[in-house]
């Protein structure tokens, strides 16, 4: 287990956290909290096994946010003085101080027990930032040699994103914590052209809360992937279209994570729900007075909050808040039974929620932004002796399987979305019969979730996700998991998308 | 706590040197001095806000020659004297690990910018001392009225300056802003979003009053099947669409056919008719009041930029000119891979036009017998690359249209389009306006676009979302 980088270490973390608490309560925060953060970033791109870019970037930076008069005020800055701090907790109260007429409502915070100079470390083996860039470029040049060697690839694009991001965390309340994290996010496609038309087969492989040891072999089989590649695009390039029509769906989880991201993770965001998030991202059907109520999704639909998930992209120790990670229940038996909240919605809304602490979603994607209510790892749990992919296959008569994503979209209030794929297989009376393509499926999150007739064992179980989940204004990027197991879904509209085209 | 922080131009100059010094062939050093403050409402009260300043050094460093050139980068936040020496040194050792870039050119040569010594520009929270109590006046009297208003208002400078070994010294402060609101009333809604420069031009309560008008139309509520629908679709809707077709114009991906602009067997389809309309997307850096930086600036390399082009002048470029295809955004290396002549490098603002074209969208309105009007888009992504087709939904304001006027709300769809065909289909346009994208004008701000009328705009099924 690797250890908390020393050169954070040796930053004066305690130093700066103290001056600027201390001027903030001088300046009468009723509450403050300063966060130290480093986020050392790269990305590689190869294009035809060339390297194309390779960039190195680190991002360090300070922030104050303060509760002054009960009204939110925040600041950040870059450089490591001890002025530097006090100026930012007295930029915050001065926003806290001109943003008070416009402030209806007095801000209070959910408890939350004090953690004294904690610290925590995700799961990683590799630091990716340990590895020589040209051992890395030499992988990734092997890869892409491998699938540009095989008949019917025309190109080959591969990037690499990597983070390693440290946080000091300080409150007024007498919290601190430092904690480091570590994600990396692959993407290999392989292009082909036919004679009328180009299509491409990326793969599945997720961004994950893994070293660099994810490229290597440890948690994703890439030579089995990679020797398939080449064969999946060729099937695709010569598939027949799609016929459009109703179809049971047999959906793989490296294509079911991001219809849970859509339909499941934002729509139980409490801020969404209550409208915090109207004017951007938008709210959610899943509004608070249906809490234990709402019919979500068939009676084997359960579906779990998580910050501790090993090898989640949303795992951490404690949120921006000094909060301490938590697992809890969002849908259970197919009803909404929980949010995703901070400390602010938990303190509001305590009646309803009947906890009266946050669960641990606050975050803030750089010491330059202020933290937001952001996504848990939501995931759809297996049956616990559930069947495989092929027993679910074998269940449908006239059917499709979907594997790998692609497109996707989804309204305001997460109800209408629609999705595409890498690999769409013809089922025939409970057998695989060759690819598909042209392929999306639309449905309502409520009929579609309602629709799963079963879902799949452990062994299917997969840990898919996102790097650049947007939200908020300022937009801000977030990383987040999503596991599930293939599941089986009856009756969902499937969509020719050369025919909505026009062609 | 002692570190010695550097000015943009010591860190340029000092930057440039340390490397010399270190045996790089080339160096270009950009800084990005940046701040911005913000706030956010939502529910008639204030949820967030934020001033923020950021700083950030970009040593891009260079070793060997011509087509044996490598490069590399390190970009760095809070730089200080001592970590510029480790950056520097830093990008060296990761040119020297890399092989030659295919994008391999000589540095760009120029002059010094005369505001070169000038210090950056900087926003503050003062920015909004007109702008912050009108809004929480249109907060109080839409609290009295029974609507809910949710919004965010931003503004931020960024002042960049770009330094070379080959004598190129670039300064350019650019502001940018912008106001996005949305109200509500039980379950209706509308949306109204502007871009500005300064915050001077920009009254939340005459963008609270066209909120209101907008609100009123849905005094009565419509049921529209899904299906294709003649549809006005504003500049800010127009711009949510074409703002997709501007990013895709990448010379290099469509030479190697994979997007809407290659043409089937080989090759880029420059030259191509891609419209029957005297259709016109064109940029330019200095076009008055979308203003944007007049260099190009890469601090990596891709299908139409090149780290080795940092500086390179940005000209006026016609896109698409008389509904045909003239140029693809380039770096210098693309344009010989494709055989153009000249880089076309991407601009920071686009202008759609027609020609010929004049009236506003109520213009538009009045001229249809029956229709929808879409004020908004959202969610938009790529189903189909080769044909540029977009999903999206519309959201917060779809309006019916009866002999001319707007008769009511409709509920929301969900779209398969492809903004491409749109340029090929429409039967209407209006006068090109400053406009402001929902979804992408956070970050694509700078735009001009008229209204479209299009005969028949997929709506694929309905939202039931409001």
């Amino acid at each position: 287990m690797p250890d908390i980088d020393a050169a954070f270490l040796a930053l004066p973390r305690h130093e700066l956290a103290a001056a600027a608490l201390q001027r903030a309560r001088d300046l009468g925060a009723t509450f403050a909290e300063f966060r130290l953060e480093r986020i050392r970033s790269e990305s590689i791109s190869l294009r035809d096994s060339v390297l194309e870019s390779a960039k190195d970037d680190e991002d360090l930076g300070l922030a104050v946010r303060v509760i002054h008069d009960g009204t939110w005020g925040f600041a950040a800055g870059v450089a490591l003085t001890a002025d530097e701090a006090v100026l930012l907790a007295e930029q915050a109260v001065h926003m806290a101080q001109v943003s008070r007429p416009i402030n209806a409502e007095t801000i209070e915070l959910a408890d939350e027990p004090v953690y004294d100079d904690v610290s925590w470390i995700s799961s990683y083996e590799i630091d990716p930032f340990s590895v020589p860039r040209a051992e890395k470029v030499a992988l990734l040049t092997d890869y892409s040699d491998r699938l540009l060697k095989a008949d019917g690839v025309a190109h080959v694009s591969v990037h690499v994103a990597t983070v390693h991001e440290c946080k000091f965390y300080e409150n007024s309340a007498g919290t601190s914590y430092t904690q480091q994290r570590v994600r990396i996010g692959p993407s290999i496609t392989a292009h082909g052209v036919a004679e009328d038309r180009f299509d491409s087969m990326s793969s599945t492989a997720p961004p994950a809360g893994r070293g660099w040891e994810y490229m290597t072999g440890t948690g994703w089989n890439w030579d089995d992937e990679l020797a398939q590649i080449p064969g999946w695009l060729a099937e695709k390039l010569a598939a027949p279209s799609v016929e459009a029509g109703t179809y049971d769906l047999v959906i793989d989880p490296s294509n079911l994570w991001l219809t849970i991201h859509e339909s499941i993770g934002h729509a139980t965001e409490l801020d969404r729900a209550l409208g915090y998030e109207a004017n951007y991202a938008g709210t959610s059907f899943a509004t608070l007075d249906q809490l234990g109520t709402l019919k979500y999704g068939s009676p084997v639909m359960h579906v779990t909050g998580d910050r501790t998930a090993e090898h989640g992209l949303s795992t951490v120790g404690y949120d921006d808040e000094g909060v301490a990670a938590q697992q809890w229940d969002l849908v259970k038996g197919g009803i909404l039974v929980g949010y995703q909240v901070d400390r602010r919605m938990a303190k509001k809304n305590e009646d309803v929620l009947g906890a009266p602490r946050s669960n641990g979603c606050a975050y803030a994607d750089s010491s330059g932004h202020i933290p937001i209510q952001r996504m848990a790892n939501v995931s759809l749990q297996p049956a616990a002796d559930g069947p495989s992919t092929e027993e679910l296959i074998s269940r449908v008569q006239n059917g499709i399987y979907i594997v790998g994503d692609r497109s996707w979209s989804i309204d305001m209030q997460r109800y209408n979305f629609q999705f595409t794929g890498q690999r769409f297989y013809k089922i025939t009376n409970g057998k695989l019969d060759g690819q598909l393509r042209d392929v999306a499926y639309q449905a309502t999150t409520t009929d579609f979730w309602g629709s799963m007739e079963a879902v799949g064992g452990p062994q299917t179980y997969v840990l898919g996700g996102a790097l650049n989940c947007g939200k908020a204004q300022p937009a801000q990027s977030g990383a987040v998991s999503h596991g599930c197991p293939s599941a089986l879904f009856r009756g969902v509209r499937i969509l020719n998308t050369t025919q909505e085209a026009g062609r | 706590m002692t570190a010695v922080q550097l000015t943009p131009q010591d860190t340029v100059e000092r930057g440039l040197a340390l490397a010399a010094d270190e045996g790089a062939d080339g160096c270009v050093v950009l800084v990005a001095e940046t701040s911005s403050t913000n706030l956010r409402w939502a529910n008639n009260t204030l949820t967030t806000n934020g001033a923020m300043r950021g700083s950030n050094v970009t040593v891009i460093a260079t070793v060997g020659s011509g087509e044996g050139t490598a490069a590399g980068v390190i970009g760095r936040s809070s730089v200080t004297e001592d970590s510029l020496r480790e950056i520097v040194s830093a990008a060296i050792a990761t040119a020297r690990a890399a092989g030659p870039a295919e994008d391999a050119r000589p540095l760009v040569d120029g002059t010094a910018s005369p505001d070169w010594d000038l210090e950056p520009e900087e926003t503050s929270v003062s920015v909004y001392e007109k702008f912050a109590p009108s809004l929480g006046e249109s907060l109080k009297q839409a609290s009295a009225e029974n609507r809910r208003l949710f919004g965010f208002a931003d503004h931020e400078v960024v002042t960049l300056y770009v330094g070379s070994s080959t004598g190129l010294r670039l300064r350019q402060a650019l502001p940018r802003g912008y106001v996005s609101s949305t109200g509500k009333v039980g379950a209706h809604s509308a949306w109204v979003g502007t871009a500005t420069r300064d915050f001077t031009d920009v009254d939340p309560l005459a963008l609270d009053t066209e909120l209101t008008r907008r609100l009123g139309w849905a005094g009565r509520t419509v049921s529209v099947d899904a299906g294709r629908h003649p549809t006005i679709l504003p500049p800010a809707a127009v711009a949510d669409l074409v703002t997709y077709l501007y990013w895709v114009l990448d010379g290099r991906d469509a030479f190697e056919g994979q997007t809407v602009f290659s043409k089937p067997g080989g090759g880029t389809r420059i030259g191509d008719t891609l419209s029957p309309q005297p259709v016109n997307l064109h940029s330019d850096p200095a076009l008055a009041g979308l203003e944007a930086f007049a260099f190009a600036v890469a601090r990596s390399s891709g299908g139409s930029s090149s780290v080795f082009d940092n500086g390179l002048t940005l000209a006026a470029t016609d896109w698409i000119r008389g509904g045909k295809l003239e140029h693809l955004m380039t770096s210098r290396y693309t344009a010989d891979l494709i055989d153009v002549p000249t880089a076309t490098p991407g601009i920071d603002n686009y202008v759609l036009s027609v020609d010929g074209a004049s009236g506003s969208t109520d213009d538009l309105v009045a001229g249809l017998d029956h229709g929808l009007l879409v004020t908004c888009l959202w969610y938009i992504r790529v189903v189909e690359p080769q044909t540029l087709l977009l999903t999206g939904l519309t959201r917060d304001g779809v309006y019916l249209v009866e002999n001319g006027e707007v008769t009511g709300a409709v509920n929301n769809f969900r779209f398969n389009e492809s903004p491409v065909d749109l340029l090929a289909r429409f039967t209407a346009a209006g006068a090109t306006v400053p406009s402001f994208s929902r979804e992408w004008g956070d970050y694509f701000s700078r735009t001009a676009t008229p209204p479209l009328l299009i005969p028949d705009y997929n709506m694929s099924s309905v939202s039931q979302a409001n």
